[in-house]
């Protein structure tokens, strides 16, 4: 029986010629990721353990982009716990302020992942990476502290759900709308323990960017992972980002799925999840349809969305306009890089001249961090990835989750919009 | 290991790790602390009401969302001996087990088990008992993996043993 392209890293990763779907492997990673909020507590729970330091220094990556700049004590004092055990241990890939960015924009920027990997990350967006071809996949700080010890981690080799994308999408249509139209198709757990293999001819049409923003929602349909086959966009991606070698794996032609979807690209639409759900997903034509939905605040920015075509689609929507008077719009660059593009492109004054705000990067309000936190009954577009109860602060608040497009269109009106209404 | 027994705490689908314990307070990563926030934002009173021993019993994908490990451990810090779920989200189903918090997937026990009731689980069997109703069901026991993996009282103590 043939493998899927998941199946095929793994196998290779834990040193055998096959794997089967629910077979207990023990696989060697190539990069363990933790976070300020998540390795304090691997930091803690590696201290407990009979061993004698890291397993390899250059194959950790700590980033400090949650609740930084720290926002108050507690915030520091984690912090400064990874800080000094980055110190002991001559981490290569620490990132602290003033050179981190969202882990999952920075990660791939600085060419720390590539086709072939095997990544655990205690964040569960670690799926992004599968943009790449890489297996990667979220877990706890127990997980990351064993990765961050021994270098290798247990998984149960999960099955498959095949997605054929074909069509070119529409002007306005984004990775975020394919992504948010398949978890609005098959629910927030249609994948859950499963690998989502994206193929088909419609991935020519999809930018890294875009493929990023894909990958990285497969945990918000359940799934272990998600991941898109190598082409020369990955290829062209890699070569400009890393000096690593990388390992392009296919799905075997026999390969079994559980199931298999296809979709047409080309019919797609803006497409926006409603509180609490991501999976309560309606099209702007629905929207259009319904009494107008006014909001109070605008985060562009996230893991998902705060990458550089992001932040381009916005400002071709925002240049020359004024937000809506009243509406609060927090504009976040995933990373250093990102940020100091998006100024010399210029995009940065378009925000500003429209009245938004441009922050440093970090993940802050996605969370309910800081950065944007909202008050009761209060509603807000975003970029993010989830919108549950309380998500982005108080617990009678709203998140609606869409694609920078549409984020950048509902500044200008105060409304939920989309970018027809306003070009 | 040991049988759980203890009060229901009833919840349905997609209990997501942001309201069993909100971002708000990860700024803090002690057990302690992070318990008496549990649940806080699905279930104010919960934290008051919950004993020592009691069971959470909710329907598909709980504990859905981020990969936060506060999350089993505040509810693990909170007392509760188990959670019962038709199916569990797949991360937080490793960072519990990592952890050493029981829990069992039994789509049956799930649905008929209400909140309330006073349930039994015996691990060893897998066999869940509504003490309340005198119902009982046939949960999932853990593959050898993973009770080896509990038996040596979690991740941490399984590597130290190797």
């Amino acid at each position: 029986m043939g493998m899927t392209m998941t199946q095929k890293i793994l196998a290779a990763h834990a040193g055998l010629e096959s794997v089967v779907a629910g077979q207990l492997i023990e696989a060697d990673l190539d990069l363990v990721l933790g976070n300020d909020i998540t390795s304090p507590v691997a930091i803690h729970e590696i201290e407990k353990m009979k061993v004698d330091g890291v397993f390899h220094k250059d194959k950790i990556a700590l980033v400090m982009d949650h609740f930084t700049p720290n926002k108050d004590i507690k915030s520091a004092q984690h912090c400064k716990c990874v800080r000094e055990f980055a110190c002991k241990n001559d981490i290569t890939n620490y990132f602290d302020v003033g050179e981190m960015g969202i882990e999952h924009a920075l990660l791939p920027e600085k060419g720390l992942t590539v086709a072939g990997d095997v990544i655990i990350g205690a964040d569960s967006h670690t799926c992004t990476y599968g943009a790449l071809g890489a297996f990667s996949t979220g877990v706890g700080s127990t997980d990351m502290a064993a990765g961050m010890a021994t270098g290798k981690a247990w998984f149960k080799v999960p099955s498959a759900i095949k997605f054929v994308l074909t069509g070119k999408p529409s002007k306005w249509v984004s990775g975020k709308d394919v992504i948010l139209h398949i978890i609005g198709m098959i629910g927030v757990d249609g994948a859950l323990y499963k690998s989502m293999e994206f193929v088909g001819d419609g991935i020519q049409y999809l930018s890294m960017d875009d493929r990023l923003t894909i990958a990285n929602m497969a945990i918000e349909a359940g799934g272990k992972n998600g991941i898109f086959p190598i082409d020369d966009v990955t290829r062209a991606y890699m070569k400009e980002h890393s000096t690593r070698e990388w390992v392009e794996y296919e799905a075997d032609e026999d390969a079994e799925y559980d199931e298999e979807y296809v979709i047409d690209l080309s019919t797609l639409k803006s497409t926006v999840a409603f509180p609490h759900l991501p999976e309560n997903t309606h099209t702007i034509d629905e929207i259009n349809a319904m009494d107008e939905i006014k909001i109070d605040q605008v985060v562009i920015g996230s893991c998902t969305n705060g990458r550089m075509d992001d932040l381009r689609a916005a400002a071709e929507i925002m240049k020359g306009k004024k937000c809506a008077k009243g509406i609060r719009v927090i504009i976040i660059p995933g990373t250093q890089k990102i940020y100091l593009d998006a100024i010399e492109e210029g995009l940065v004054r378009t925000f500003i001249e429209a009245g938004a705000v441009v922050s440093t990067p970090t993940c802050g309000p996605c969370l309910g961090g800081h950065m944007g936190v909202l008050a009761e009954g209060e509603r807000c577009v975003s970029t993010t990835n989830r919108n549950f109860v309380g998500r982005m602060g108080h617990v009678e608040s709203e998140v609606y989750l869409a694609s920078p497009a549409v984020a950048a269109a509902s500044a200008i009106t105060g409304k939920i919009s989309g970018p027809e209404e306003v070009m | 290991m040991k049988a759980a027994q203890g009060t229901v705490f009833k919840y349905g689908d997609n209990v997501d790790t942001d309201v069993i314990i909100p971002a708000r307070y990860l700024n803090s990563s002690d057990p302690k602390e992070l318990a008496t926030h549990c649940m806080e934002d699905i279930d104010k009173d919960f934290v008051n009401k919950v004993n020592e021993g009691d069971i959470i019993v909710a329907n598909k994908n709980f504990g859905c969302g981020s990969s936060r490990e506060h999350a089993p451990i505040a509810i693990k810090a909170a007392g509760v001996s188990c959670v019962i779920a038709e199916t569990f989200a797949r991360i937080f189903y490793r960072n519990a087990i990592n952890i050493g918090l029981p829990i069992i997937e039994c789509p049956e026990a799930a649905v008929a088990i209400k909140a309330g009731d006073e349930v039994k689980v015996d691990f060893d069997s897998g066999v869940i008992t509504n003490v309340t109703t005198g119902e009982s069901f046939q949960g999932q026991a853990f593959p050898p993996f993973m009770q080896n993996l509990i038996a040596c009282g979690g991740l941490v103590n399984y590597i130290n043993n190797k």
